[in-house]
């Protein structure tokens, strides 16, 4: 009996068809699956990496909310004319504290991974505000209602407690100083000691939006877009030892 | 399905060949097999596979993954890819690097190089907010004209490349012009006055508070923007005299900048590109139309 005569065992005999379905599929969930749980094996060791703060944190729910990642990827490719455009391709550390991940698969807009300090905060503003007056060709959407709107800190203590759980290495103190060290970071010539502490000294601490009436989700926001792809030290980072038997990732 | 298991397979009287039992508005569907070199392609891809997966990366294992036998990696490519570039870069790149921006702009091939190559960075990394054809835009400087803000030679728009204006970078072109009205420095009445007196510098009719414009300006404005209004590009405070705004030359748009000031900050590039691209980009920019020459006893750039 040939090989396809076998296969009409399976094709006469829909339970064993769908065992066959079923098993198949379990190998193919178990190769892809499985591994993720030693997800720091496949995370590069480099320094630099840290949590979000608070406010940069609020800045990402929004840019999550206002679903940027529709239009906009946060993952430069290892591939010449990308990183010759964004600069050095995206490391999977760069993203281990993000839940979820803003890699998205689509760029109607460029590449935000290492948009942060290559525009000026007034420069945001204005585009977040109306997107042509700064690039005449734009087709990306008016966010001008994001000046308007208080960013809703009241309980971003609670994120940081909820990304703890998801295994981000929030502290105690972080936690609770939650509130705090969003309206410190926004605020321009503000006491900010104990975020720095923190957070580490590299923290952008100025009013974003330029409004110094209130924390904005515009201020949140910028904070977020000012952060990202700044954090990794490249230095530390050792391409040729990548990544599979350096096992110890995490800062 | 089980209908047709019980019924005696059917065959096709032309053709001998047995039929599914389906049947379309009178049309059968007959039972061949697939064709033989169709299922040997298959069967070949799948040995194929298997050679796959010995060569290149393929199984997640739980400390990583098969690596392969030929090493192949994404970074491996990507490596290959960029020295290929620079290979074909190379004989340019490495006159590039050594020579000073005199000689730069001596040699036509390397000057041709780099416009070309600052061409291509500044549509990438300018562009957003000089505008693709550099003519700037509400407080971002227009590049194409000789209004320079703080120097238009080759070595001081190096500079400003590199460190940025209020940037993070320590050695950033740093000024503050003072929030006048903001600030209460001056009164709503004096803001008025001078900012009349601005306009007057270059052209507009005289108000009857002229004077008095006149002596705010020399006590507040003067130091920096200079007596006669000619600018101070130490302290990149622009030239008033001229019909170039950077903020609007709007009544209004001036008032609103003696009022509350501006402080526009360009990001330093340093570390971002590479020196060759910043290099580059100051030819580009110089090359621009508006580029100034440099004067003789300047250093050779580093």
């Amino acid at each position: 009996m040939s090989i396809l005569g076998r296969h009409k065992f399976f094709e006469r005999n829909s339970i064993y068809m769908l065992i066959g379905i079923i098993v198949t599929v379990l190998i193919g969930g178990i190769v892809e699956i499985v591994p993720l749980f030693r997800m720091e094996t496949v995370i590069e060791p480099v320094k630099g990496v840290r949590p979000y703060t608070p406010l940069e944190l609020a800045g990402f729910n929004i840019y999550v909310r206002e679903g940027c990642y529709n239009c906009h990827s946060q993952q430069i490719r290892p591939l010449r004319d990308e990183v010759a455009r964004y600069g050095h391709y995206s490391l999977a550390a760069e993203s281990m504290y993000d839940h979820p991940f803003q890699w998205g698969s689509k760029r109607t807009g460029p590449d935000l991974s290492r948009v942060g300090g290559k525009y000026s905060d007034a420069w945001h503003v204005a585009h977040m505000s109306d997107p042509r007056s700064v690039v005449p060709e734009s087709i990306m959407p008016t966010y001008s209602f994001l000046n308007r709107q208080a960013a809703d800190l009241r309980r971003i203590d609670k994120h940081l407690k909820a990304l703890r759980l998801a295994g981000v290495p929030y502290s105690d103190e972080q936690i609770k100083e939650a509130y705090n060290d969003a309206v410190t970071q926004a605020t321009d010539g503000a006491d900010a000691a104990g975020l720095l502490a923190r957070y580490g000294d590299k923290i952008n601490v100025r009013n974003f939006d330029g409004n110094p009436k209130m924390v904005s989700e515009m201020d949140a926001l910028i904070a977020y877009m000012q952060v990202l792809g700044t954090m990794v030290d490249f230095t530390s980072y050792d391409q040729t030892a990548l990544p599979t038997k350096t096992a110890e990732a995490q800062p | 399905m089980t209908d047709s298991n019980r019924l005696p397979p059917e065959k096709d009287p032309i053709t001998g060949v047995e039929t599914t039992g389906h049947e379309w508005d009178g049309l059968k569907e007959l039972n061949n097999p697939a064709p033989r070199w169709w299922v040997l392609v298959w069967l070949v891809t799948i040995v194929w596979s298997v050679g796959y997966w010995v060569v290149y990366p393929a199984w997640p294992t739980l400390s990583g993954h098969t690596e392969g036998k030929w090493g192949w990696t994404q970074y491996k490519e990507l490596e290959a890819s960029q020295a290929d570039i620079k290979a074909r870069q190379q004989a340019y790149l490495d006159r590039f690097e050594g020579a000073s921006f005199e000689q730069i702009m001596q040699d036509p091939e390397l000057y041709k190089f780099a416009v070309a190559g600052g061409n291509a960075a500044f549509k990438d990394n300018c562009a957003t907010c000089h505008g693709t054809g550099a003519a700037g835009g509400l407080g971002y400087p227009n590049l194409n004209d000789d209004d320079w803000i703080w120097g238009g030679t080759l070595e001081e728009i190096y500079a400003t490349l590199r460190y940025g204006i209020r940037s993070a970078h320590p050695q950033t072109r740093q000024s503050a012009m003072p929030a006048f009205g903001k600030d209460g420095v001056l009164t709503a009445e004096d803001v008025n006055a001078v900012t009349d007196y601005v306009l007057t510098l270059s052209g507009a009719a005289q108000k009857p508070s002229h004077e008095k414009g006149m002596t705010v300006y020399a006590e507040n404005c003067a130091a920096c923007h200079g007596e006669q209004g000619k600018g101070l590009r130490e302290f990149g405070a622009p030239n008033l005299t001229d019909a170039i705004w950077l903020y609007g030359g709007e009544r209004a748009q001036v008032y609103n900048t003696v009022f509350n000031a501006h402080a526009g900050m360009m990001p330093a590039w340093e570390g971002r590109l590479d020196p060759n691209t910043i290099r580059q980009l100051a030819v580009y920019v110089h090359a621009l139309g508006g580029g100034e020459k440099s004067a003789p006893v300047e250093a050779p750039a580093p």
